[in-house]
């Protein structure tokens, strides 16, 4: 019946002959932040996307634009965020339009929250979603992997978060104006990327308030170092 | 939403019909020992490199099925667009196919909407496409092209993420042609430097990683049109035939000789006139 003839694969070679990096999915393995200030917010992210142990990409924008002032910080899987974010970019551009009016960033956080909790078992994403609005001035929300949502005046997240809970903890305070929490979290950003070996690249900040969204980028030689060792 | 690009009305889930008939033929032949053949990977190498006036985009030619070079002259170079060109790297028949599909959606799109195709929308649908599919089909893909907003270079990967850069290198070998990239590219660059660019980091490739060999294919895309050098650089390890395989009229001796005419007979006659009016 069978006119096709099948190749035995038994050699001594690998089964795939593909390296284990083409194999993985690609990541953000990151550092994420946010923090609120009166009048905005200031958000950063480090710039490595990761594929098993090789950089697919240092110079990485994890800080993508779902509407005028209001961003989001990925992390985790880097095509789930993607789509995840442009699905919302989607949903929340078309409420605004039939509103007629900017949307609240609780808005944004909850279509987030509602991708994230109904897929949770095939997405791996977690996502700071901070701006600006009217209403409430800038606010924080966190919607890390499973799907919960809450707000918090400052939030880190990626795997580059564990390692400075501690030095947010201790160092973060209420009523910090602008330029301290740039100065905040930049330094918490580079601490992070000092010790966790799958974020690194160079920080990207934003402040996003009343007047716009103000971008900037930290270069790795430029940023603060803290001990000698 | 009115997607007026979109050929195939996208289906929930997936459809692995082929591969319960995968698993019905091993088992009905040689009772489970023998396996089916591997999908042909293309283990390769490809380049991309945003210059001052375009994209270059450069790859190997070479096919690898398991341990054995299936094609020596592969192209991987893609046509999706006059002005869109793409690399694919990963298993061979996934990135024919869906380029494929991008080229035809794109056809489609510029004939309903009289615009020029854009190689940002190009790297939108192709994440569509590879996303629904949560990674199953294996196609890495470079992206590269000139339209009205400019000189753009993306990344596609199999699961459904994009990046754009400024260079890139993708595929087996692509840790060694990243080197000469990294070492050696520079913003603004000129035509000829693009181009030993590229091709240095694809030859790169193809000296370090078993997967990639054979010649070197170079794509010049520019505002004015689309230079595909093929092959750009010929391996120096091609091989000469040592014996002709072709025989002369007479090399077979004719030992019997038997002639039997058919007899036919016009049995109907149809005559149908054609309108040419």
């Amino acid at each position: 019946m069978a006119a096709v003839s099948l190749v035995r694969c038994e050699r001594g070679f690998a089964r795939d002959a593909a390296p284990d990096w083409m194999r993985q999915e690609l990541r953000t393995g990151t550092t994420i932040m946010a923090v609120e200030f009166d009048g905005g917010v200031v958000i950063g992210a480090d710039s490595r996307t990761t594929t098993g142990a090789y950089i697919a990409n240092r110079v990485t924008d994890k800080l993508t634009p779902i509407h005028e002032r209001i961003f989001c910080c990925r992390s985790g899987s880097a095509a789930d965020t993607q789509a995840i974010s442009d699905a919302v970019t989607y949903q929340l551009g078309f409420h605004s339009i039939e509103l007629d009016e900017p949307p609240l960033v609780q808005t944004a956080a909850n279509l987030f929250r509602e991708m994230c909790y109904r897929y949770r078992e095939e997405l791996m994403a977690g996502i700071i979603v901070a701006g600006w609005d009217k209403r409430r001035g800038g606010q924080v929300y966190t919607v890390p992997v499973g799907g919960m949502l809450t707000r918090q005046p400052v939030s880190v997240g990626g795997s580059g978060s564990s390692y400075i809970y501690g030095y947010v903890d201790s160092n973060y305070r209420a009523h910090m104006s602008k330029e301290e929490c740039l100065q905040f979290t930049a330094q918490a950003l580079s601490l992070a990327m000092e010790r966790d070996g799958s974020s690194g690249g160079v920080v990207r900040l934003a402040v996003i308030s009343e007047h716009g969204v103000e971008r900037r980028v930290v270069a790795g030689n430029q940023l603060p170092s803290f001990s000698a060792i | 939403m009115a997607l007026s690009h979109v050929f195939e009305t996208p289906v929930s889930g997936f459809n692995f019909e082929n591969s319960t008939r995968n698993i019905l033929l091993e088992n009905v032949l040689d009772e489970g020992k023998t396996k089916a053949p591997k999908p042909l990977k293309t283990g390769t190498t490809i380049a991309g490199v945003v210059y001052k006036n375009g994209v270059v985009l450069g790859a190997d030619t070479r096919a690898t099925s398991s341990e054995v070079v299936a094609d020596k002259t592969c192209a991987k170079i893609h046509y999706i667009a006059p002005n869109i060109y793409c690399c694919g790297a990963g298993t061979a028949a996934d990135t024919e196919k869906t380029t494929d599909l991008l080229s035809s959606n794109l056809t489609i799109f510029s004939m309903n909407s009289g615009r020029n195709p854009r190689v940002v929308m190009a790297a939108n649908i192709l994440q569509d496409i590879l996303f629904r599919y949560r990674g199953m089909i294996g196609a890495n893909l470079i992206l590269g092209g000139v339209d009205c907003t400019g000189n753009h270079l993306y990344r596609v990967g199999p699961f459904g993420s994009m990046d754009k850069v400024p260079y890139l290198a993708m595929g087996s070998g692509d840790l060694a042609a990243m080197g000469i990239l990294e070492d050696r590219f520079k913003v603004n660059m000129e035509v000829e430097e693009a181009k030993t660019l590229v091709c240095d980091a694809i030859h790169a490739g193809i000296m370090t990683d078993l997967g990639s060999g054979n010649n070197i294919d170079l794509c010049i895309i520019t505002r004015r049109g689309v230079d595909y050098i093929r092959p750009y650089q010929e391996s120096e390890y091609k091989q000469r035939r040592q014996e002709k395989y072709k025989y002369k009229p007479g090399t077979t001796p004719v030992l019997t000789e038997n002639i039997v005419p058919l007899e036919l007979e016009l049995v109907h006659e149809m005559v149908q006139t054609m309108e040419t009016a």
